[in-house]
C-alpha cells in the first residue's frame, strides 16, 4: 500500500509500507526501536543507532515547527500543474523531521521557527488512492 | 610516493548539440595528451571516467569512451558521486597510483546533460534527495539549496544582494574564460530581479545544465617529470559524506562533509586555510559558494556573504575563488565538474591562467560537492 503515498511515488515497496494505511486513516506514524527506544520520522524498519530491526509504529501528535522552506517555481516532471508550490522542512517534537507541502500560508508570511501542524491528506481529484500530508497553520 | 598532475585538457562547455558524449571526451583527452611532454597513449596504465550515467542513452559509458579514445585493452571504470563524480575519479586514480598498482592514470570527466529536457533534468536532480519521503513532494535541486539559503539568511542575516555578488563575480571571470558557457558580465540588479526558480533564487542564483569534458593525467613521482616540466602535486585528498536526506542533517546552513573533507586535506598537505592562494569551489548555486567559504575556513561562519561583498574572493582579495567563472558561468556538466576544477587549479599553479592568473599562486584547492553535500571531495595541490 505504500504506492498510495505521494502524487508521484518512486518507492512502492518498503518494510514500513503500512504507514500509508495509517495515513489513510488520518494518523501520522513514526517508528520506535523496541530495543533502544529510538523514535524517528520518517519511519525506519532498521534502527540507525543500535542496528536492531525490531520496531513498532507510534502515533505522532501532528505538532511541527518550521526549520526551513522554499517555493518552487521551476517544477520537475509530474509537478508542473502545481507551480508555484511551497515546500517546508519541520521539526517534529516526538523525534525526526518532515518535508511536506505548506498549504494556505503565503511564502512571505513563513517564519523559520513558527509552529505548524502536520495534516494527513488525500488527493480528491485523483481517482485511485493517493495520500500525502501538508504543513498548515495550527 | 607522491602523485602529480602532469597534463591537462579542457573542452568548451555549453549546449553542445554538435557532439556526442564520447566526442566531447575525445576533445579534452586529446588536449591533455598534447599538453603532456612526449605523452602517448601507450604510457597510460588505466583510465577512470567521472560521469553520471542517467543522462545518457548509452549504457556503461566507460566502455564506449575507452573505445573512442583508443584505450583498449587498458582498464577503465566509472565513478559516480552525483555532481562530485569527477573528483571521485581523481581520487580513485590517486588511490591506484598511491597503491603502486598503476604509474600513470588518465582521469576523464565527460557529461552530456542536454540529451534530456529541463523538466526531466529537474526531476532527475531532485531525486538526488531522498526519493521515498522527499521527492514525492516535487523537490528540485535548486529547491534544496534554496532551503539552505533561507536557513542561512535567517540565521546570519545573509542578503539576496550578497547571493547576487557571487553570480556577479563568477560571470565576470567567466567572461575571461574561453571555455565558459556564459561570456557576459551581469549586474547585482539584473540578478535580484531575475525570474524566480525556487525562493529566494532567481535564474542567476543557479548554474546551468551543460555538456562538456575535461581531462587530467596523473602520474607517480618517478614518471611525472618524464611528461612535464611543471608537475603539480596532489598533497592532500579529503573525502567525506553526509546523510542523503536533508531531514537528517544537523542544520541547513553548513555542509558537514565539506568541513570534514577540508580538515583531512589540510592535515595531509600540512597547510591551513590561510595558505590557500587560489580555489575552485562548488558554486552550483550562489549560496553554495558562500557555504564553501565558511566550510573551508576562508571566512568565519556566518560571514560568507560579507566576504564576497567585500570582494575578498576576487583576485587581489584574501582568497580568490572560482576565477575561471565557477559552475555558475562555466556551466555544470555534472560528472565533468571536478575534473574541470582540477584543470583550472593546475593551470593557476603553473602560472598559465593569463588574464585570470592569481599572482604567486603556489598552493591551490578544489572543493567538489555531490548532491547537497551527500559527498564532498577537497583536494590540496602544490606546485
Amino acid at each position: 500500500m505504500f504506492k498510495w503515498f505521494g502524487k508521484v511515488n518512486f518507492v512502492p515497496y518498503t518494510k514500513v509500507g503500512e504507514f500509508a494505511e495509517h495515513l489513510k486513516n488520518g494518523k501520522i506514524m513514526g517508528t520506535r526501536c523496541k530495543k533502544c527506544g529510538t523514535v524517528t520520522f520518517p519511519p525506519r524498519a532498521d534502527c540507525e543507532k543500535c542496528m536492531e530491526s525490531d520496531w513498532e509504529f507510534i502515533q505522532y501528535s501532528r505538532k511541527a515547527k518550521l526549520v526551513t522552506f522554499t517555493q518552487i517555481a521551476a517544477a520537475p516532471t509530474g509537478f508542473e500543474d502545481m507551480v508555484p508550490y511551497t515546500i517546508g522542512v519541520a521539526d517534529l517534537p516526538e523525534g525526526g523531521r518532515v518535508l511536506a507541502w505548506v498549504k494556505e500560508i503565503d511564502v512571505k508570511d513563513l517564519k523559520i521557527g513558527m509552529d505548524l501542524k502536520l495534516v494527513p491528506r488525500i488527493f480528491e481529484e485523483i481517482p485511485e488512492i493517493k495520500l500525502y500530508y501538508t504543513l498548515e497553520k495550527p | 610516493m607522491k602523485v602529480a598532475a602532469v597534463a591537462i585538457g579542457h573542452g568548451v562547455f555549453g549546449k553542445r548539440s554538435d557532439a556526442s558524449v564520447q566526442e566531447l571526451a575525445f576533445e579534452a583527452f586529446r588536449a591533455a595528451m598534447h599538453d603532456g611532454k612526449n605523452l602517448e597513449r601507450k604510457d597510460l596504465d588505466a583510465a577512470v571516467l567521472g560521469s553520471v550515467p542517467e543522462y545518457h542513452k548509452q549504457r556503461s559509458l566507460a566502455g564506449v569512451v575507452a573505445e573512442y579514445l583508443g584505450l583498449n585493452p587498458k582498464p577503465i571504470w566509472l565513478t559516480e558521486c552525483a555532481c562530485a563524480s569527477g573528483s571521485a575519479a581523481v581520487r580513485t586514480a590517486y588511490m591506484a597510483i598511491k597503491s603502486g598498482m598503476h604509474d600513470v592514470v588518465a582521469v576523464i570527466g565527460a557529461q552530456k546533460m542536454t540529451e534530456l529536457a529541463t523538466p526531466e533534468i529537474l526531476a532527475l536532480m531532485g531525486r538526488v534527495g531522498e526519493v521515498q519521503w522527499e521527492s514525492i513532494f516535487g523537490t528540485t535541486f535548486p529547491g534544496y539549496y534554496a532551503m539552505f539559503a533561507n536557513a542561512h539568511m535567517h540565521k546570519y542575516g545573509t542578503t539576496k544582494e550578497q547571493l547576487a555578488a557571487v553570480a556577479v563575480k563568477n560571470h565576470y571571470y567567466g567572461s575571461l574564460n574561453k571555455f565558459a558557457m556564459f561570456q557576459k558580465p551581469v549586474t547585482i540588479q539584473r540578478c535580484v530581479e531575475a525570474d524566480p526558480v525556487a525562493f529566494p533564487f532567481g535564474i542567476f542564483d543557479c548554474c546551468a545544465n551543460a555538456d562538456g569534458a575535461a581531462c587530467v593525467i596523473l602520474a607517480n613521482e618517478e614518471k611525472a617529470r618524464k611528461f612535464t616540466d611543471e608537475p603539480v602535486w596532489l598533497e592532500g585528498s579529503g573525502c567525506a559524506t553526509t546523510s542523503m536526506s536533508v531531514l537528517r542533517r544537523p542544520n541547513h546552513y553548513s555542509i558537514p562533509s565539506a568541513q570534514e573533507a577540508a580538515k583531512q586535506a589540510y592535515m595531509q598537505a600540512g597547510v591551513e586555510a590561510k595558505d590557500i592562494k587560489v580555489a575552485d569551489v562548488h558554486d552550483c548555486f550562489t549560496i553554495a559558494e558562500i557555504l564553501a567559504y565558511e566550510d573551508l575556513g576562508f571566512a568565519e561562519k556566518g560571514k560568507g556573504g560579507k566576504f564576497v561583498e567585500e570582494k575578498q574572493s576576487y583576485i587581489g582579495g584574501k582568497h580568490p575563488v572560482n576565477v575561471d567563472g565557477g559552475l555558475k558561468a562555466k556551466g555544470h556538466p555534472i560528472g565533468t565538474t571536478g575534473v574541470s576544477m582540477t584543470v583550472e587549479i593546475v593551470k593557476q599553479l603553473r602560472g598559465h591562467a593569463d588574464k585570470r592568473q592569481v599572482p604567486n599562486a603556489d598552493i591551490g584547492l578544489t572543493h567538489n560537492v555531490g548532491g547537497i553535500g551527500q559527498y564532498c571531495f577537497v583536494n590540496v595541490w602544490r606546485r
